[in-house]
């Protein structure tokens, strides 16, 4: 059943969001796919000893 | 308190803010802890043989026009000799735009934040060009400074009386309805003032030629309200500051050499990284080779939601610091990224009369990467030159993870 609905997917005209890394959104806008971009980044740049500094500091 | 309370009573504290104009004092007699002999400058402290170019010229020219040296050399040698105490503006509830050089002699704003009981000081605004905020300290700028101090000030003095105190809050919120965004754009603010305070001036007794030549003064210098927006957010940002456990930025200044950061819950300690080269818009036979690094103080105006952080209010900013209309917006909305809160006095027409961002978290800083959007003034690395542009400039990222490092070592 979920494989049938992951078939039926790419048969169909794709919407997609993408999460963080542009260049995946750019390919897709290249191939004609209606594509939303959210800019997202890993805490503090993926800086793990100031992520874990920020988690202390969370509300 | 938790972060989030004391955050939360810092913001209330921005958003009750009722900083009025209410009169024109002396450094001297005025600015809290101001000593005989001090100097002191726009940003985080720094001494003589550190300071930038312009700010070292801008320290000859106060040394000439406070009559402790007759000679630019003699007040260099003056300026070398330990003799003088340099302080940041900062530590005596003032703030300065670009050198920020504020010397005992000269008049100066006084903003009391009604709300709160704290006051601000400012020095008056000189205009554009040659003038000694930018390092310029040449014959004409001693004479405008005590022309300002002998003439302006006491006219201005007798009309504020009069008025009895003057609303900065108010005409800020309307002067970003009008295209200003208060930090370089000050048409609009400038413009207000006059119209607020002629009616008194038409009341002193001094005579026509002087209260003409006051007007014309202040209408013929478009940044003339700059000089009262920042002690305004000075007062404004000061009631926010001292909070235990907030996380609330409430001073960026830079000095030509460095750039700070104040939190409030860190009391007067500063984080500093080095000053940003400016990309900008330069004067005619002037390119970024000819700059200074960021200085000033009037990045206050970004803590207390002016500014860069309005720019969405002022798209035609984009002709004076680069960019296009778009990046206008941008800059405002990337802002609300980083900040606390929309403001309840100040909007943005073109956002639908959004509130601008509010109370800069130094945690969610570091958290986006996104770093305080700002537009300055430039002025040329050489002392004596003056202002050379205008641009936008990315603060160093290193003084807010220092300052959330600082505060992770007190609180947790």
């Amino acid at each position: 059943m979920k494989k049938n609905k992951i078939t039926s997917l790419f048969n169909e005209k794709l919407k997609v969001i993408n999460i963080g890394l542009e260049s995946f959104a750019e390919n897709l806008k290249k191939e004609d796919t209606s594509v939303i971009q959210v800019e997202w980044s890993p805490p503090a740049g993926g800086d793990k000893e100031m992520a874990s500094i920020l988690d202390m500091l969370a509300d | 308190m938790s972060i989030s309370e004391a955050n939360k009573e810092a913001v209330k504290r921005i958003q009750n803010a009722e900083p009025e104009l209410i009169g024109i004092g002396t450094a001297s007699k005025d600015l809290p802890d101001m000593e005989d002999k001090m100097i002191l400058h726009a940003g985080p402290p720094v001494e003589w043989e550190d300071m930038s170019g312009p700010m070292k010229g801008a320290v000859i020219g106060a040394l000439m026009y406070e009559g402790w040296a007759e000679n630019e050399d003699e007040a260099e040698k003056l300026a070398e000799s330990g003799d003088i105490i340099y302080d940041s503006c900062h530590h005596h509830n003032a703030v300065g735009p670009m050198t920020g050089i504020v010397s005992p002699s000269m008049p100066v704003w006084v903003v009391e934040n009604k709300s709160y009981g704290n006051k601000a000081y400012c020095t008056l605004n000189e205009g554009l060009g040659k003038v000694l905020r930018f390092g310029a300290n040449g014959p004409e700028v001693i004479e405008k400074l005590k022309w300002m101090e002998n003439t302006l000030a006491p006219i201005l003095s007798d009309a504020i009386e009069l008025a009895g105190s003057i609303s900065l809050k108010n005409i800020t919120s309307q002067a970003l309805h009008m295209g200003d965004e208060v930090h370089n754009r000050n048409k609009a603010g400038t413009s207000l003032f006059i119209r607020e305070i002629t009616p008194y001036l038409l009341e002193t007794n001094h005579s026509n030629k002087d209260l003409s030549d006051v007007v014309e003064f202040m209408a013929g210098n478009e940044h003339f309200y700059l000089n009262l927006s920042m002690p305004a957010s000075k007062a404004t940002m000061d009631a926010a500051h001292g909070i235990e456990e907030s996380t609330v930025i409430t001073a960026l200044a830079r000095n030509g050499v460095e750039f700070g950061i104040r939190v409030s819950g860190l009391g007067d300690l500063w984080f500093t990284g080095p000053a940003q080269k400016i990309d900008g818009m330069y004067f005619p036979g002037y390119s970024q080779e000819d700059a200074c690094r960021d200085i000033g103080d009037s990045t206050i105006s970004e803590t207390a939601a002016v500014g860069g952080f309005a720019m969405a209010a002022a798209p035609a900013i984009v002709g004076f610091v680069g960019g296009d209309v778009n990046d206008a917006l941008e800059f405002t909305e990337n802002m609300y990224e980083i900040t606390l809160a929309e403001n309840e006095n100040y909007s943005i027409p073109y956002l639908d009369f959004r509130g601008t961002p509010t109370g800069i978290d130094v945690r969610k800083v570091v958290e986006t990467g996104i770093l305080p959007a700002i537009n300055t003034g430039i002025a040329h690395k050489d002392p004596g030159v003056g202002q050379i542009g205008a641009g936008l400039v990315d603060p160093p990222k290193n003084c807010f993870e220092d300052a959330v490092r600082a505060f992770a070592k007190k609180y947790k």
